[in-house]
């Protein structure tokens, strides 16, 4: 359902003023701590911000692409450690069962997963399978009515505090490519499953990802996802078209950031008498930075409205995702540069962008990996 | 017992006013525009004294422009029951908005009524004080704590130099002062069931009120902008400064 223009802008000023108050001052103590705050955490939850993209229908705000983009844009103007804390719930720990999940386990666990009592995780990526994800090496064997999982995933995003865990594994042994994955929903408590020690990561400290291990884990045929074999890795696929766009909407939100506090500092910082604002050579910087991140915005709301309209926008959210994270990582390094030596220089907090933004040209699609999905849907287009 | 609070539509508070070329006002175009942040206030309190189960109804009154429906959706949204907005494009001036509201209190006969201390673009601080004139009512205005009794209501008070408690009978008009509360963030559901909510609307002739202007204003300027400062020799030339240029002392 889409919002009138009044209800969403007020939703949009809220957050506005929640990041603006709340969670821009904890910037730099989240980064030290690698921990969000728990109270903000609580925050989070009774804003309903775990539930931004679970249908109305199981108690969440059921917001479409737009609005769910829109709402990215503004957590954007924080650390994207914020954002991941519900971002899991929001996209790919949420949407399998959303878009593919029985009535049932709708009906079971999306309730709890949009206040937030259950927080989810997507455990796709595994040490020998990681671009090349239809090859994944879990298994998930027939044992009478139940499936016996086993394998390791890595770099699973909220892992450490999931309570529930999207897990992709092969049924069909004989198949090595997408055709025998299936998904399974699988319970953090279930006997066999463990967590790795917590990454040390480059930047989003405050964002947790460990690796999970299944043991011989037991779960019945109920907990199969959409009961039915070997069409997870075409649910993956769906989930993932979703979190494209929504990574390249958290992009242009730091961006903006990023133009914001560039531009500010570059009118109050002064060298050979006069502000650096007014050397060329530094608007050209700000110029492009801006004009980069108005065309990444303009790509994302248009493939968000295309996508509400119905149509397939998979090559055009690849080619936003490629175009939004390329340009983030551009405008950070022209924070950095525009502030000086105060860019490198920890208090200042650009440095601690330019780290966090690297991770979006990286997972949910390296960027090479967005390239060939645009280049391949060209080339089927053209022949 | 009905609460009722009020719900001003005022310049946000982040927004750098700008005086218009003419003089005549403040630029109010495009201009992002929010509850009053005493309010604010005002709404948490009384929706926080009905989770207690002091109150059963809070309702929300606004005065002004068709557009003050938003504020009043704010309200709803932080847990107001139901919004009265008095529209009229009449320049405001507290007199005016008291008799709108004393015409609001006729009608639903609140049993406690709580607006900001002050609003913050004309910073009168009168509303509230007319308000408790025309109804006749008792008044406790700068409230930093409110204990709601049966019949009346114990308000502790900022006033100059420390903090004065009064026992108010009640129906009674209390005013918030900053930190009576911290108002909470709207929950995004609640957001989108204030749309649902319902909101009255009456011009000030269906109230029977006159709410135009009493007061004239002839001109709006900035605030004069600080000169930069500098730096003097001696004490000898500081005090010649201060004696001869600013006047300061003789
Ligand atoms: C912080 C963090 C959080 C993560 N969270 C999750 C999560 O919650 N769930 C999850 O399942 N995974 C998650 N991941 C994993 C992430 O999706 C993968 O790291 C990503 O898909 C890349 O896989 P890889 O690391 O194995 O790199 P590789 O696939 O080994 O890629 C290495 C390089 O080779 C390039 N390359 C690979 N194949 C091709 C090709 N065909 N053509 C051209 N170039 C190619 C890549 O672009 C890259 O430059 C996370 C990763 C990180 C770092
Ligand atoms: C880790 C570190 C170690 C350092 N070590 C030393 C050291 O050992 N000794 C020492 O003396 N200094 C040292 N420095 C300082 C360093 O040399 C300065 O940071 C650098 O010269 C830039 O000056 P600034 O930081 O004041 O930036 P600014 O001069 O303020 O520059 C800000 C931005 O404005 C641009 N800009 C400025 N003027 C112009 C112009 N006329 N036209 C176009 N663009 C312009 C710059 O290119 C930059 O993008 C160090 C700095 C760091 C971060």
């Amino acid at each position: 359902m889409a919002l009138d223009s009044d209800t969403l802008q007020q939703l949009l000023d809220t957050l506005t003023r929640f990041v603006n108050e709340r969670l821009r001052p904890l910037e730099s103590k989240t980064a030290a701590d690698d921990r969000i705050p728990q109270e903000v955490v609580e925050e989070m939850k009774a804003l309903g911000l775990f539930g931004l993209t679970i249908p109305e229908a199981y108690g969440g705000l059921g917001l479409n692409m737009q609005e769910e983009a829109a709402v990215a844009r503004v957590f954007g103007r924080t650390s994207p450690a914020f954002r991941s804390a519900f971002g899991t719930n929001v996209g790919i720990g949420s949407q399998s069962l959303v878009i593919d999940g029985t009535e049932d386990q709708k009906q079971f666990y999306l309730p709890k997963m949009a206040t937030g009592e259950i927080v989810g995780s997507f455990c796709l990526s595994e040490p020998e399978a990681g671009s090349d994800a239809a090859s994944v090496r879990t298994t998930a064997v027939k044992d009478g009515d139940d499936y016996l999982i086993n394998g390791t995933k890595r770099y699973i995003t909220n892992a450490p505090w999931a309570d529930l865990f999207t897990v992709f594994a092969r049924t069909d042994a004989s198949v090595k490519g997408a055709r025998g994955v299936s998904a399974f929903l699988v319970d953090r408590k279930t006997p066999g499953v463990s967590l790795g020690v917590p990454y040390r990561k480059m930047g989003q400290q405050g964002a947790p990802v460990c690796d999970v291990i299944f043991e011989d884990v037991r779960v019945p045929a109920e907990k199969l996802l959409g009961g039915a074999e070997n069409v997870g890795f075409i649910t993956a696929m769906k989930v993932l078209d979703k979190g494209r766009l929504h990574i390249s909407a958290i992009s242009v939100g730091v961006a903006e950031r990023l133009i914001e506090d560039a531009t500010k500092y570059a009118i109050e910082r002064k060298q050979f008498n006069q502000p650096i604002a007014e050397f060329q050579l530094v608007q050209a910087m700000l110029a492009d930075s801006q004009t980069e991140m108005y065309a990444a915005a303009c790509m994302v709301e248009e493939t968000a409205r295309r996508r509400d309209a119905g149509e397939a926008v998979n090559a055009l959210a690849a080619s936003c995702k490629l175009f939004a994270t390329e340009m983030v990582g551009r405008v950070a390094d022209r924070a950095v540069q525009i502030f000086g030596g105060a860019g490198y220089i920890e208090d200042y907090g650009i440095e601690r962008f330019y780290r966090d933004v690297r991770l979006f040209r990286i997972y949910e699609g390296t960027s090479q990996i967005q390239q060939t999905v645009i280049a391949k849907d060209m080339i089927k287009r053209f022949s | 017992m009905k609460i009722l609070v009020t719900a001003k539509r005022v310049v946000d508070y982040n927004v750098n006013i700008r005086v218009l070329a003419d003089q005549s006002g403040v630029d109010l175009n495009n201009v992002k525009m929010s509850v009053n942040p005493f309010d604010e206030i005002a709404i948490e309190e009384a929706v926080r004294l009905k989770e207690a189960g002091k109150a059963e109804e809070v309702i929300v009154v606004s005065v002004g422009v068709s557009q003050c429906q938003e504020q009043l959706r704010t309200a709803l949204a932080l847990g107001a029951d139901r919004g009265i907005l008095v529209e009229t494009d009449e320049a405001l001036q507290p007199l005016g908005i008291a008799k709108a509201l004393k015409a609001v209190i006729d009608k639903e006969a609140p049993g406690l009524i709580i607006t900001g201390k002050q609003a913050i673009d004309g910073d009168n601080s009168q509303t509230g004080q007319m308000l408790a004139a025309l109804a006749g009512l008792a008044q406790a205005t700068f409230a930093s704590e409110i204990d709601l009794g049966e019949d009346s209501a114990t308000v502790t008070r900022e006033i100059d130099g420390g903090l004065e408690t009064i026992t108010v009978k009640l129906p009674a008009i209390v005013t918030t002062d900053l930190r009576l509360n911290e108002p909470r963030y709207a929950s995004l559901p609640n957001i989108m069931k204030a749309k649902k909510k319902p909101i009255d609307i009456f011009t000030p002739a269906d109230l029977g009120v006159d709410v135009s202007p009493r007061v004239k204003t002839l001109k709006v300027e900035p605030p004069a902008e600080r000169a930069a400062g500098i730096k003097v020799e001696s004490v000898e030339v500081l005090v010649d400064k201060l004696r001869n240029e600013a006047k300061v002392i003789s």
